[in-house]
């Protein structure tokens, strides 16, 4: 048996430190991660993905955590992947999310992995989706991606979630700050942290008036005469009223989120107040992704995303190999001296790999 | 291949003394040195770090202890790791010892012991060196 092969065998098996050092390996983008990670492949599939986002100090960690008690108690065994940052200057990393999940150490329902950002936005997504697959196929029922805070990179990551939280916290700064992050559209849930502070009132009042506006945004773009009505969760259940008057066919059930309206929700989950109300719209979510087919059309985009990003990376190495490093530093200058254009500098490392790929034998298979 | 593989460490602090500054500055100064630095926080009993340490795979494992309970809580950290089959990870210690408890804390399996006024740098130096003579890979 090969090591990758006893390795995986051994994370199917339940090993934690199996599966530790199976995330090791793709953290370091080891081949052997590679190998692992298709042997692994037909077991996975069957956990329910939730990536938790929002502004540093919102209490991601704080939620997670909670969020994790309350799965323990449903009965589900649990996954955890934190990413904190990177360092841009020393490329080291303080990872500190542990502290606040230390709680469940004891449990073995409970396996908790700390990720450093490393830098690259597509790398970092691609690690993460794998360190997902290694804890799904580990047998979790529940695996939580908590991310960096809120921006462009985060979006690419809760890509890979069946169901995202955003975290809100009061007096982190007006609404329309919400709506600049560009992460109201990526919200599966919201919650208002810190809901015994001030204003928290407000901020949820806030989200609930942007999602209302970007709703009748939405319905812009189905064809035919704009809904009277954001759709919401009861609009659905109305709808059999609608076909009652002869206009169903005007109003298909979009099989998007269309029927999906995110619930606002207020926590403190330091004291855990309000958590299970959480873990409640996430179940409705999970059911409600299921039972209206939309996870099969969620699953088949997050996998031809990964396929793409995996496909550019890969040819980026072989292009880059087969070119050696010489020659390819050689373009770089030529392109940096305004001798070659970037353009002309792909057509040559492509040409490169095509003239190994025609010469040489097949490769390992990475 | 090879500028990807970061040096993991768990920095910790067993027992009960509540001062973790030092652990905090030692953290940030291996951040600063290009490592990937998991902190847990105070109060933590040996199994709970050796769990941790396991769970995040690090490969070092730094010890912050004030309070004098090193001659308790140290040979247990050793003895669960060996019970994982983890003798492997690097253990270095820091903190306050008295003079005649290092060598003891050394043949426990403790590479390192940095008392007060100790340079971060040199810490950072010696986790390198030591993981370096361990071999490049990670089996």
């Amino acid at each position: 048996m090969t090591v990758e092969a006893e390795l995986a065998a051994r994370v199917a098996a339940g090993d934690r430190r199996a599966l530790a050092r199976l995330i090791t390996w793709i953290e370091d983008d080891d081949l052997r991660a590679h190998a692992a990670l298709a042997a692994l492949y037909p077991r996975t599939g069957r956990a329910h993905i939730v990536g938790v986002t929002g502004a540093p100090g919102t209490g991601k960690s704080t939620l997670v955590s909670a969020l994790a008690a309350e799965e323990r108690k449903r009965g589900r065994t649990v996954g955890i992947i934190s990413i904190d940052p990177t360092s841009p200057f020393s490329g080291g990393a303080l990872l500190g999310d542990r502290i606040r999940m230390m709680e469940h150490i004891a449990d073995p329902g409970v396996f908790m992995r700390s990720m450093a950002s490393r830098g690259s936005v597509g790398g970092l997504s691609v690690a993460t989706s794998d360190a997902v697959r290694a804890l799904d196929a580990f047998g979790r029922d529940v695996v939580f991606v908590e991310t960096v805070g809120a921006g462009q990179a985060e979006i690419d990551i809760v890509r890979t979630a069946h169901s995202v939280i955003v975290i809100e916290a009061p007096g982190l700064g007006d609404e329309i700050q919400a709506f600049k992050a560009g992460i109201l559209e990526i919200a599966d849930v919201f919650v208002v942290n810190k809901a015994d502070r001030e204003g928290a009132d407000k901020t949820a009042n806030a989200l609930k008036v942007m999602l209302d506006v970007g709703n009748t945004m939405k319905q812009r773009r189905v064809p035919g005469p704009a809904r009277a009505v954001a759709p919401s969760v009861e609009a659905f259940v109305h709808h059999g009223a609608l076909a009652a008057f002869g206009l169903a066919k005007a109003y298909p059930p979009s099989s998007d989120s269309a029927e999906w309206r995110p619930p606002i929700l207020k926590t403190v989950a330091a004291e855990r107040r309000g958590v299970l109300e959480v873990v409640d719209a996430l179940d409705a979510h999970w059911r409600h992704l299921r039972e209206s087919g939309t996870i099969t059309q969620r699953e088949r985009e997050r996998v031809e995303d990964e396929v793409r990003q995996l496909l550019g990376r890969t040819l980026i190495r072989r292009c880059v190999e087969a070119s050696g490093a010489e020659r390819y530093a050689a373009l770089v200058d030529a392109v940096t001296a305004r001798a070659l254009d970037p353009r002309g500098a792909v057509e040559a490392l492509i040409g490169a790999w095509r003239d190994v790929a025609r010469g040489a034998q097949p490769k390992e298979a990475d | 291949m090879t500028e990807t593989k970061k040096i993991r460490v768990l920095i910790a602090k067993p027992g009960l003394d509540g001062h973790d500054r030092g652990a905090k500055v030692v953290a940030r100064a291996l951040r600063d040195a290009g490592m990937e630095v998991i902190y847990t926080g105070l109060r933590q009993t040996p199994e709970m770090i050796v769990e941790a340490g396991l769970q995040e795979d690090v490969d070092c494992i730094g010890l912050s202890i004030l309070s004098n309970a090193h001659g308790a809580l140290f040979p247990r950290i050793v003895e669960l790791l060996r019970a994982e089959g983890r003798s492997d990870i690097l253990l270095f210690a820091g903190g306050i010892f008295p003079d005649e408890d290092v060598p003891e804390i050394k043949r426990l399996g403790f590479r390192g012991v940095f008392g007060p006024g100790s340079d971060t740098r040199d810490i950072a130096e010696f986790i390198r060196t030591e993981i370096a003579a361990r071999g490049p890979v990670r089996g």
